[in-house]
């Protein structure tokens, strides 16, 4: 493979020396920073920051996938919040069956099935004793979920706003479905409490920085499969769906095979998300699963701007840690904050903040992203 | 039945809009390597048949033959372009994001375009000379790498007409290519056409009656869903009926 942009251009010197700045940074730097300054030195990053990072970089890895989907392909999904949530939900019940005894109840069952009076483990939650069946388990059952949904609905040609709908009509019933408690994954309260990964106590910076360190090069790896995707063939047919569906199809391809394709694997990428999310946070309930949630990644590429790589990336931590800083001091003025943002994405840059950029012609900016003259969706921009 | 020579052959085709007969049981025949155009007025019924042969709309009732034997009613489009049916749409159903180059890429005959073939394949030698080839065909060898949104209204005609010839179909389906295009532009279109049919049976749909005069060998004029009457392009306009249907048309149009 070589080295060239989302777009086809040959990656410049600076766009590669800006991905090894930002991979070293974010895979050596930071953790060092965390381990080796004393904690009042002002290099020192906290395991909270640290911790914070790792939530911020796990939802990138979702919002890649939602960009392949949206971005690149054009189809919109409001209900990938949910393909997220069923990775966070069985990472989740795993660890919820290793705390054991250490329960408030003391029992080996979890506590909120000995608060519902649930005399036996669930059928369904037996596989989760093992750790590969978990992990192997948050990112297939939503591959499959997203198969069986995907085939139905892009079989029946539903699509554009139809398409949208649907989807977030599935994000509400899963939300009702998990909310319930004769459901057995917790109701409302969700999975937490969380005591040990593998052996390694939670609690430890250390376990969390490996945790963090492990999003980092899972984010890597998202970003690379995605990028091969993407400059393949099959990256430009999903372009062309987009551009004229009708052409493809009367050129011999199969739109509705390819837009399953893709929706499989942002749906594959979302779990592996909530995988890493939910031992970093300590807590997964349906709350972060429903309408809103969902509403809120689509925000995120939006404001990176879709159809670039870089974008959803930028958007997804950009959004989460303007949110965290400004929920911290103004914590009612999120909402307000959230919708103003989108409505700017949509009326003064609808490429988003990537698109801003390449649109105002900041040459550095450009270069240093590794972006060509337009983003694959800058329509109206002329080179 | 199937004549031997003929490379579509549609009989008592009917399509039904909600009781509006657009295609009313309607006998169709084309052979290898014609040059086919359709006339007729609005609402005749002419973008409807192309739409019954590449599978974009379900008949009613009838039968759809391709080649010898292969009945189309009821396969997907894909499916039919993978058979050897080109189209080429009356507005210009291009790719705008991708480059010339790109939407010729796509467009190109492959053994598979499946999903993971597609995500495995490499460009070839062969694939860049046929490529190379269509560019200088429709006359754009010089905006390989420009976006094809970006290209005049005529250049995006004639870029979706190499794209349906890069799929090397048996059949070409034509609708309204000149729409739209200046007087010399028109000309070079039709000489494309007259070329192309030397190798591909070609069915064109069009009003310009100039250009009709400069590409037709035999035209076939479309009323109200079913063949009125078929022949030279002289005999066509010599025939009672088919100046009735104009000429009516036009007294109501001055009424």
């Amino acid at each position: 493979m070589s080295e060239t942009t989302a777009d086809g251009q040959p990656m410049t010197e600076r766009a590669k020396l800006t991905f090894w700045f930002v991979a070293l940074l974010l895979l050596i730097i930071l953790p060092t920073l965390n381990v080796l300054p004393g904690e009042e030195s002002w290099l020192y990053v906290s395991d909270f920051t640290l911790n914070r990072f790792g939530k911020f970089l796990s939802f990138a890895i979702l919002a890649l996938g939602l960009d392949l989907i949206w971005g690149y392909t054009g189809i919109l999904s409001l209900g990938h919040g949910v393909f997220f949530g069923i990775g966070a939900y069985c990472i989740g019940m795993h660890l919820m069956l290793t705390i054991g005894t250490e329960s408030v109840y003391g029992s080996n069952l979890p506590d909120f099935m000995v608060w519902n009076q649930v005399k036996e483990l669930p059928f369904f939650w037996r596989p989760f004793y093992s750790f590969p069946a978990a992990v192997l388990g948050a990112i297939l059952v939503p591959i499959l979920c997203a198969l069986v949904f995907g085939f139905l609905a892009f079989r029946s040609r539903i699509k554009g706003v139809y398409f949208a709908i649907i989807t977030q009509a599935v994000a509400l019933s899963a939300w009702l479905v998990f909310n319930r408690n004769e459901t057995n994954l917790g109701g409302t309260n969700g999975l937490t409490d969380f005591k040990q990964i593998l052996g390694f106590r939670l609690s430890e910076p250390g376990t969390q920085r490996v945790l963090y360190i492990i999003t980092v090069l899972a984010l890597g790896g998202a970003y690379f499969l995605c990028r091969w995707i993407v400059r393949s063939r099959t990256g430009k047919v999903l372009l062309a769906i987009r551009d004229s569906e009708q052409r493809v199809l009367f050129s011999g391809y199969s739109p509705s095979t390819y837009k399953l394709f893709v929706f499989v694997v942002s749906a594959g990428l979302a779990g592996l998300a909530g995988m890493l999310y939910a031992p970093q946070v300590g807590i997964i309930t349906p709350a972060q699963i429903g309408v809103l949630p969902s509403l809120e990644m689509v925000i995120w590429v939006a404001v990176g701007g879709r159809g670039t790589l870089v974008g959803a990336i930028i958007g997804a931590v950009g959004v989460n840690f303007a949110r965290s800083i400004l929920t911290n001091y103004f914590p009612e003025l999120w909402p307000f904050f959230l919708g103003g943002l989108f409505i700017a994405v949509v009326l003064v840059f609808p490429d988003g903040l990537v698109g801003l950029a390449s649109r105002l012609n900041i040459e550095s900016v450009r270069k240093t992203m590794g972006l060509g003259k337009h983003s694959a969706t800058s329509e109206g921009v002329q080179p | 039945m199937s004549d031997k020579g003929s490379i579509i052959y549609l009989e008592g085709v009917i399509v039904d809009y909600d009781g509006f007969k657009a295609l009313n049981n309607l006998n169709f025949i084309v052979n290898y390597n014609e040059l086919r155009v359709v006339i007729g007025p609005n609402g005749a019924g002419k973008t409807t048949l192309l739409d019954v042969i590449c599978g974009k709309t379900k008949p009613a009732n009838g039968r759809v033959i391709f080649g010898k034997d292969i009945d189309l009613v009821g396969k997907r489009e894909d499916e039919i372009a993978k058979l050897g049916i080109g189209r080429k749409f009356q507005a210009p159903s291009i790719y705008s994001n991708l480059t010339v180059w790109e939407n010729l890429d796509l467009s190109l005959k492959r053994d598979s375009k499946g999903v993971f073939a597609t995500l495995m394949s490499k460009p070839t030698a062969a694939e860049r000379a046929k490529i190379g080839e269509t560019l200088e065909t429709i006359g754009l060898k010089d905006v390989p790498f420009r976006r094809a949104g970006s290209l005049a209204h005529g250049q995006k005609q004639w870029l979706e007409i190499g794209m349906v010839i890069l799929q090397d179909p048996v059949l070409l389906l034509v609708d309204e290519p000149v729409a739209g295009m200046t007087d010399k532009e028109t000309e070079q279109t039709g000489v494309l056409l007259q070329t192309l049919s030397e190798k591909h049976a070609v069915i064109v749909i069009e009003h310009d009656m100039e250009f009709v005069r400069q590409i037709a060998r035999t035209v076939t004029v479309l009323h109200e869903g079913t063949v009125i009457c078929e022949g030279t392009v002289d005999n066509v306009q010599a025939d009672d009926r088919v100046r009735e249907i104009y000429l009516g048309r036009q007294k109501v149009a001055h009424a």
